[in-house]
């Protein structure tokens, strides 16, 4: 075979990218973990919350969030019988350290525990201009830190306000459902931390899940469902003023 | 050549369209990161990156298979379902190496009250008391087994 010198610089080059996605190959995975099995989401028993910070608090230590910054948040509704559709919210330091104890019992008080709803069809990372967030294939929705720019269109576009800019990091960040965690085959820290199973971890792909029987015998609903966002954080027995 | 005559510049320019494309291809390869677009329009690679993560909440396995004795006592009482790094906090360091690091008892005072503390606003079922009127001061495990707190229930110290 006759190779000119110029034929040889044409080819060159594009042998080289050739073998570049040849290199590439494959990314690491956990070895027993397959993403094509899972389809992860989270159940949240309001009445089971009885507002102890303890989520919160687990949540912090375990992904290092910054004090005054929350990957998951409890908010505490007052509704009163003269004004259902303006409740007062309140979450002092996004409930970490609890909440002041309610002694009259005028209205109804409960807690509404918050995190990031891991949406099928999320706002957040339609609107990044990089690729630097995703949902992955088994359903998290998580942000290569590496790859943000820090520009904060997802924190604007995630309509239930999981997102921030890390204030050292300068790039955005979220609750990962602690990915590091439910790939080993534990629980999140947030459901390993709650001592009433107010939440719960659930794989939806999974047909033995408990999920799958909560889901038929109880009224459940994702938070903002006329946003069409696909939430996957499930609601048991939420009030309609919750916003 | 009859027809090709006098079209060398024409050549000549796709000669160099194509040196362009090929550098245009070659610097691409090196610029975008290898997995992005394996699964989507992302870094497929982060993934393992930040499934990579250390863990700081060991999980309940991980006390099961040492402290079997306490978890006994923990299964036949109320806090059954409670984990016990809900009340002991993160230690993963400790499941990896008991020597490494050892959990500091945590004050019943302070941590019975994070969830007992009677308020309106927790759901009516759940135990509540006034700390001040339930004990006066004594501390809660004087008479509770923090482990399985109900007082007729064997659990009592």
């Amino acid at each position: 075979m006759n190779i000119s010198r110029r034929r040889l610089l044409i080819l060159l080059p594009a042998a080289a990218v050739a073998w570049e996605s040849v290199l590439a190959g494959t990314p690491e995975s956990s070895p027993n973990y397959k993403m094509s099995e899972h389809w992860w989401s989270m159940l949240i028993d309001i009445p089971k919350c009885i507002g102890c910070g303890n989520c919160v608090r687990a949540c912090q230590i375990e992904n290092d969030v910054p004090e005054g910054y929350f990957r998951t948040w409890v908010e505490r509704y007052h509704v009163t019988d003269e004004n259902m559709t303006s409740p007062d919210v309140m979450s002092p330091n996004g409930g970490k350290d609890g909440f002041p104890s309610v002694m009259e019992d005028h209205g109804k008080y409960f807690f509404v525990p918050k995190l990031c709803n891991h949406c099928a069809d999320s706002p957040c990372t339609q609107v990044c201009p990089v690729g630097a967030t995703f949902v992955s294939p088994d359903g998290v929705v998580l942000i290569d830190q590496k790859y943000c720019l820090g520009c904060a269109y997802c924190v604007q576009a995630c309509p239930y306000g999981c997102r921030y800019i890390h204030p050292e990091k300068r790039v955005a960040d979220k609750c990962t459902l602690c990915y590091h965690r439910i790939t080993k085959g534990l629980t999140t820290a947030c459901c390993e931390a709650c001592p009433t199973g107010a939440r719960q971890l659930a794989d939806l792909k999974n047909p033995n899940d408990p999920i799958h029987a909560f889901l038929k015998t109880h009224s459940v609903q994702v938070l903002k469902p006329q946003m069409a966002t696909g939430a996957k954080v499930y609601y048991n027995d939420l009030d309609g003023s919750v916003r | 050549m009859g027809v090709f005559k006098d079209a060398g510049h024409l050549f000549r320019f796709t000669g160099l369209f194509v040196l362009a494309f090929l550098a245009f291809l070659l610097i691409r390869g090196y610029v975008v990161p290898k997995t992005f677009g394996q699964y989507g329009h992302y870094r497929a690679a982060a993934i393992g990156e930040i499934a990579g993560r250390p863990v700081k909440f060991a999980g309940h396995k991980a006390c099961e298979d040492c402290h079997t004795d306490i978890v006994d006592v923990k299964m036949k009482g109320k806090h059954a379902h409670v984990n016990c790094e809900a009340c002991h906090g993160a230690l993963a360091k400790h499941a990896d190496d008991p020597t490494s690091m050892t959990p500091t008892k945590p004050d019943t005072a302070v941590l019975c009250a994070r969830c007992h503390t009677a308020s309106a606003a927790k759901p009516t079922g759940f135990p509540q008391v006034n700390p001040a009127d339930h004990s006066n001061g004594v501390p809660c495990e004087t008479c509770h087994n923090p482990h399985s707190p109900a007082i007729d229930g064997g659990g009592a110290k």
